[in-house]
């Protein structure tokens, strides 16, 4: 019996009639709906490279069902950039060589982002370090990591000051 | 022997500006938008989905696979085992060259280690591959497997590494050592690393007739399609290999590995295009990894702190059914003089998968070993590590005699040393601590690395509309090929980078060799910049010999080429655009075909490599023994550097890569059944961002005229070495307790401080 | 993994009733049961979501002054709560010092309380356990077991509770409520996780079917809140299940200490309250001495269950340093890396 599951991913409405309840969120952005910006590093919770926002918050989305994130609002790396503007994040990353082999870059993209809008970081890089410890970066690209979302954060937090007052 | 030949200038010169520059990532926002496609990415039409079953013993037989549970589950489409894969033209146990490792692909009932294929489930979704993968539930006729390092049946290899000699020397070692005022003898030993790219192994077949089209990430499109083409007894040419990028390869991808050959072998047994893609607990298993070692180093030091000798016998792993040794002793062969020098290799058949080619195979591991050993024999000196390893200073290579191309290690350990206020350390370990109680300890190591070049293919284009193309299948595992290597093809046509369109990872462009020894950008770049050099070269003749182009008849002077014009030497005066001579030839473009290899007289002249100073400080918790690196300063002599930017970030790769293996990375093997008890990301530690410091990296200027024309000496894997041991020997200095297990455990700095 | 049959009750009551099939498993944020599905460590037949299940993640101050978490609460809303992580800084830390933030963004306090142990033999179900299959054997108490356990532990199992939240509830003297088919009651956390004498594989005191639906925090476990840490020993800074963490809470009148509370993770089968040491510290001055008296009273009846006996005397000095922390007093902003040795503890303290 398939299981109807409505989802709004990167803004774009989607009903889907599930065949399977083992499906993962990760498993149906990929395969099903053909969002590959999301990787699958572990596919156990273990690595980050999956990350994505559901309701504005960064998870695994290895180990989501998709059947019980019914209902939710989801953003994928796809769903980031506003056309052809880079999220500040996405810049950072460029500017700071926040990547080498780009396979764990979305999801610590997301999980940047994230973690910004979380406001625990506050400036500080140590701070920055641990809350991006969910995600592993093989290639050894954290120096640049940590400089881009420190610059990131502050320039949203910039951004969003000049637009309060 | 005569003079070695010095690498000419051409006869055309080209002036370009883009080597040098730190550019971004060119590739940059193909990343970070999610768009830039990966194998696992592809989705072709009709596609079925691929999981392996692997053995859960390491020896023995499969017994039985419930095909028919797994069949019957929805979804399956087919069951792959021993008995029905499709045949192959050649027996993945033939080895069909030196560097043909044996595969496991189906081709029978046994099993030599725990990880090994057995069948391969083909569904239409991956959640049903998955469950029949369990539902397979197979059988085995175990027998007993040898899984320690301890074994006493231990021979001489043949060869190390990938074909060296597993013994070489100089001088007499018992003599030096019995000259000796102080010696030193330590065993070391490293575990068994898997490489973990975060990407996994993966591949997207698709059969069209007798063609084939893959999609797989790898660090060797054109080895791969040969050995692919052997395989299943194609034409090269049929088949296509797209691997624009990889998520990572650090060795595990250069060469065609099991898994990849099965995901052929099940598209061509349902007919239909098949994704297969490694789970990660399967990737400790069939697609190599770096060898478990027992490093025993012998020093002696005279009354001056000198080496009087050095031996290094490295025992190593390697597999019941295949060869491959790490080559750990022959760091000892390059780094430090020694009148008397002694390296050698033993290895014990184990029921493991084979190990292979990870980042800095034999210099990783030999280098932590060594650099501790040089560190306890510094101590036993009284004598500052630096001042050791200046005073051990290799002028020429000791073992071979052999002058360095260039060498600017001096400059490195001095650069470092200043900015890492290594001036200030004191010499006797635990006495320093910070203001939280923490210890804190100081360490440095020497890197080095060979300079290697392979062979390699380019083409390169100049066209009527003034713009310019190279094409090579070059690989991108991180490095950033796409933006180095167009940084020297927009250089090898005189062109700005905007009007030079870069073609690479593909199987249909040119071979440019594997991405492999830290020599891609030497080896890619070279034939690119030969390419480049003989489509100016084309250009020029066209122009020299058209009455009607300024520089009709200039041939004796030459031509330069630049900023997309041709000039005549020395007459600024005489110049035409590229587009102009090709448009008055009514010719659409010239082609330039350019091969590169390591020269000959080069590497029977000179010992080639690229140099580096790596200093570490740790912080290491009194009563825990939980060790955090806090600094890290690297310094390195690299030749010449097409792209600071990301040539900094290799290096620190390199380095985080080094912290790892102090500290973090294990695989840890039950000595009963010979499974790997930690194969996934949470129990097999690598770094996280936390554990990574501050840390900075030197570019020391260097010029080398002999490594290539470019100049160009790696960076790839160098940064590990010297990395390891200098926070091993941190570690030391923070603690006094002197670990020679690698990683570094806190049982091991409490243990060893009690005692 | 299997293929199970997918049910959403709308309230408590169907949930139960769904959930106490067998075969059936209640499915949270799923952050440790998918993974267990996906290593074929277990395979229900029928996963029983109960994040729809209303008002079960709020968290509310109670007119006693209790504090009453919903077992839907993620993690982080928790730890981040600014009330409830003023009152109880220790829960807060532990819960920091735990998985990535993506986990703790995800992962429910119920499902915490459950998570499975991590032990390598437990996972891989290749191997011999007695927790996975009663009856089967134990693998792991011949094998790799440097991380194992060292109190509480039997012949037939040596594995270890990995949460980091249930030290700290467990020295807090929480409560968990619990509901069933015969309705809700209240069990003690220190009471909720069994050691595994001779059946490893009843790893709670739950009956099939039994939802927990809230934790309780009393007020009277506030008045630690000046003196509280958590500290974590784990072999990478983050992201790294703990070798050895104890909670410990203290309340210093007059120089003395008037109430202590130390509880031991990845120690047993569960966490693990040293009751004899926190009655030994009761009036003692808090220093080091009777921080050192105390940590050796809690592992007086450790022992090493195989290449652990490293872990007692860690344990000793975790248990030390913890309550050298909370005696100097909890910092007035969580540490960058909470629960780490590398918490700088210069320049964050405010309550001394």
């Amino acid at each position: 019996m398939p299981l109807p599951l409505h989802l709004k991913i990167n803004g774009a409405s989607h009903e889907i009639d599930l065949d399977d309840p083992r499906v993962t969120l990760l498993d149906l952005l990929r395969e099903r709906l053909y969002l590959t910006g999301t990787k699958k590093g572990c596919d156990r919770g273990q690595c980050g490279a999956c990350t994505v926002l559901v309701d504005g918050r960064r998870i695994n989305s290895c180990l989501a069902l998709a059947v019980s994130m019914d209902g939710a609002e989801v953003t994928t790396i796809e769903g980031v950039a506003d056309g052809d503007a880079l999220h500040p994040v996405q810049q950072a990353f460029i500017e700071h060589d926040g990547f080498q082999c780009g396979f764990c870059t979305p999801g610590q993209i997301m999980s940047a982002i994230g973690l910004i809008s979380e406001a625990r970081a506050e400036g500080d890089a140590e701070r920055v370090r641990e809350l991006m410890s969910g995600n592993l970066c093989r290639c050894g690209a954290y120096a640049g990591i940590t400089a881009a979302v420190l610059e990131a954060e502050q320039r949203i937090t910039q951004a969003e000051k000049e637009k309060a007052a | 022997m005569s003079d070695i030949q010095m690498n000419t200038a051409p006869a055309h010169r080209r002036h370009g500006s883009n080597i040098g520059q730190p550019l971004t990532r060119r590739d940059g926002v193909a990343k970070v938008t999610g768009a830039a496609p990966y194998a696992a990415d592809r989705h072709p039409d009709g596609m079925l989905h691929a999981v392996m079953a692997v053995s859960t013993i390491s020896h023995g037989r499969v017994v039985e696979l419930d095909t028919d549970a797994a069949s019957a589950h929805p979804g399956v489409v087919a069951v792959m085992t021993s008995e029905n894969r499709p045949p192959l033209a050649v027996d993945p146990d033939e080895k069909t060259n030196p560097f043909a490792f044996r595969l496991d692909a189906l081709q029978n009932d046994g099993v030599r280690y725990a990880g090994q294929p057995i069948a391969v489930v083909i569904a239409e979704t991956i959640e049903a591959a998955n469950e029949g993968v369990s539902l397979l539930n197979p059988c085995y006729a175990p027998e007993h497997p040898r899984v320690a390092l301890d074994q006493d049946d231990a021979f001489v290899p043949p060869v190390v590494g990938p074909g060296m000699p597993a013994e070489a020397g100089i001088g007499d070692v018992d003599k030096g050592m019995a000259d000796a005022v102080r010696r030193i003898e330590a065993v070391y030993e490293t575990p068994p690393q898997y490489h973990n790219a975060m990407e996994p192994h993966s591949i997207v077949a698709t059969w069209d007739g007798d063609r084939l089209n893959v999609d797989t990430p790898t660090q060797g499109l054109a080895l791969s399609q040969g050995r692919i083409a052997e395989l299943f007894g194609i034409a090269p040419e049929n088949i296509h290999i797209r691997s624009p990028f990889l998520g990572g390869g650090f060795g595990s991808k250069g060469l065609l590995s099991g898994p990849i050959a099965l995901g052929i072998l099940a598209a061509k047994m349902v007919e239909r295009p098949v994704k297969l893609v490694v789970r990660r607990d399967q990737m400790f298993g069939p697609l190599s990894h770096r060898g478990a070692t027992r490093q025993t180093l012998r020093l002696g030091v005279d009354g001056e702190g000198r080496l009087t000798a050095v031996s290094h016998h490295t025992l190593a792993t390697t597999s019941v059914h295949d060869d491959f040794v790490e080559p750990s002793s022959n760091v000892s062969q390059t780094i430090y003089a020694s009148p008397a020098i002694a390296t050698s290799h033993e290895a014990v058949r184990l029921h493991i998968g084979t190990p292979g080619f990870m980042r800095a195979p034999g210099e990783a591991s030999g280098s932590i070993a060594l650099e501790s050993a040089i560190d306890e024999a510094a101590y036993a000196c009284g004598m500052d590590p630096l001042a050791f390893r200046l005073a051990n200073y290799a002028e020429v290579e000791p073992i071979s005699g052999k002058p360095f191309s260039s060498k600017a290690l001096r400059e490195c350990y001095a650069q470092a040393a200043r900015k890492f206020g290594w001036a200030d350390r004191p010499l006797e370990p635990h006495s320093m601590r910070d203001a939280d109680g923490m210890l804190v300890g100081w360490g440095m190591g020497t890197a080095l690395f060979p300079a290697m070049m392979f062979e390699g293919h380019a083409r390169a284009l100049i066209r009527d509309d003034g713009t310019g193309a190279v094409e090579i299948g070059a690989h991108d595992m991180g490095q950033g090929a796409w933006t180095a290597l167009a940084q020297i093809a927009a250089d090898s046509l005189a062109l700005d980078l905007d009007s030079t369109d870069f073609r690479s990872g593909s199987s249909d462009l040119p071979d440019a060799g594997i991405a492999g020894g830290s020599g891609h950008t030497a080896t890619a770049g070279m034939a690119i910049h030969k390419a480049g050099e003989d489509a100016i070269a084309k250009l020029a003749a066209l122009a020299l010999a058209d009455q009607a182009s300024p520089l009709y008849g200039a041939g004796n002077a030459g031509v330069e080429a630049r900023d997309g014009h041709l000039f005549v030497s020395g007459d600024e005066g005489r110049s035409e655009s590229y587009a102009d001579i090709l448009r008055r030839a009514g010719k659409q473009q010239v082609e330039g075909n350019g091969t590169s290899a390591a020269n000959p007289d080069a590497q029977e002249q000179y010992s080639l490599n690229a140099h580096g100073a790596v200093f570490a400080e740790v912080k290491v918790d009194p009563d825990f023994g939980q060790v955090r690196v806090s600094r890290m300063v690297g310094a390195f002599a690299a030749g010449r550097i097409i792209n600071p930017r990301m040539v900094e970030s290799q290096l620190f790769g390199g380095m985080i890569w080094g912290l790892s293996f102090a500290l973090h990375e294990q695989a840890v093997t039950d000595r009963r059944t010979g499974r790997i008890m930690n194969a996934d990301l949470a129990e097999y530690h690598v770094p996280v961002n936390a554990d990574v410091p501050p840390m900075e990296c030197l570019l020391v200027p260097e010029e080398d005229a002999h490594v290539n024309a470019l100049g160009i000496k790696g960076v790839g894997e160098i940064g590990i070495t010297g990395s390891a041991g200098a926070i091993a020997n941190a570690v030391w200095h923070a603690t006094g307790a002197r670990i020679r297990n690698f990683p570094i455990s806190m049982d091991a700095i409490s243990g060893a401080r009690e005692r | 993994m299997k293929r199970f049959d997918y049910v959403r009750p709308a309230n408590i009551a169907d949930a139960i009733e769904a959930g106490s099939a067998p075969g059936a498993a209640y499915l949270g944020a799923g952050t440790n049961l998918i993974d267990l599905m996906k290593g074929d460590v277990v395979r229900p037949d029928r996963i029983v979501d109960i994040t729809r299940l209303p008002q079960l993640d709020a968290i509310e101050a109670l007119p006693d002054g209790d504090f009453r978490v919903g077992a839907l609460v993620r993690n982080a809303d928790l730890a981040y709560h600014p009330d409830f992580a003023a009152k109880f800084p220790l829960v807060a830390e532990a819960l920091l010092s735990g998985a990535s933030a993506q986990l703790r963004n995800a992962a429910t306090i119920g499902g915490n309380l459950l998570q499975r142990t991590r032990c390598r033999y437990f996972y891989d179900p290749a191997s011999a356990c007695n927790k996975r299959e009663s009856g089967a054997g134990c693998d792991a108490i011949e094998g790799e077991n440097r991380t194992h356990a060292i109190l509480g532990w039997s012949k037939e199992c040596t594995a270890t509770h990995p949460s980091d939240l249930c030290v700290a509830l467990a020295a807090l003297d929480a409560v968990v409520e619990v509901e069933g088919a015969s309705g809700r009651r209240d069990v003690p956390l220190v009471d909720l996780h069994r050691l595994p004498g001779d059946t490893p594989d009843r790893e709670t005191d739950l009956a099939p079917g039994d939802l927990i639906v809230a934790i309780r925090l009393p007020a009277q476990s506030a008045g630690f809140a000046r003196h509280a840490r958590y500290l974590k020993i784990r072999e990478r800074t983050s992201y790294a299940f703990a070798m050895v963490s104890a909670g410990a809470a203290l309340e210093i009148e007059n120089g003395a200490i008037r109430r202590a509370r130390i509880a031991l993770g990845a120690v047993a089968a569960k966490p693990w309250r040293a009751v004899a040491a926190e009655a030994a510290l009761e009036g003692a001055t808090p220093d080091t001495a009777a921080f050192e008296r105390a940590a050796d009273i809690a592992l007086s009846d450790a022992r090493a269950s195989g290449d652990n006996a490293f872990k007692i005397d860690l344990a000793r000095r975790v248990i030390v340093r913890a309550l050298l922390r909370a005696a100097a007093g909890t910092p007035n902003r969580m540490p960058a890396l909470p629960g780490s040795a590398f918490a700088p503890t210069a320049g964050e303290l405010d309550h001394v």
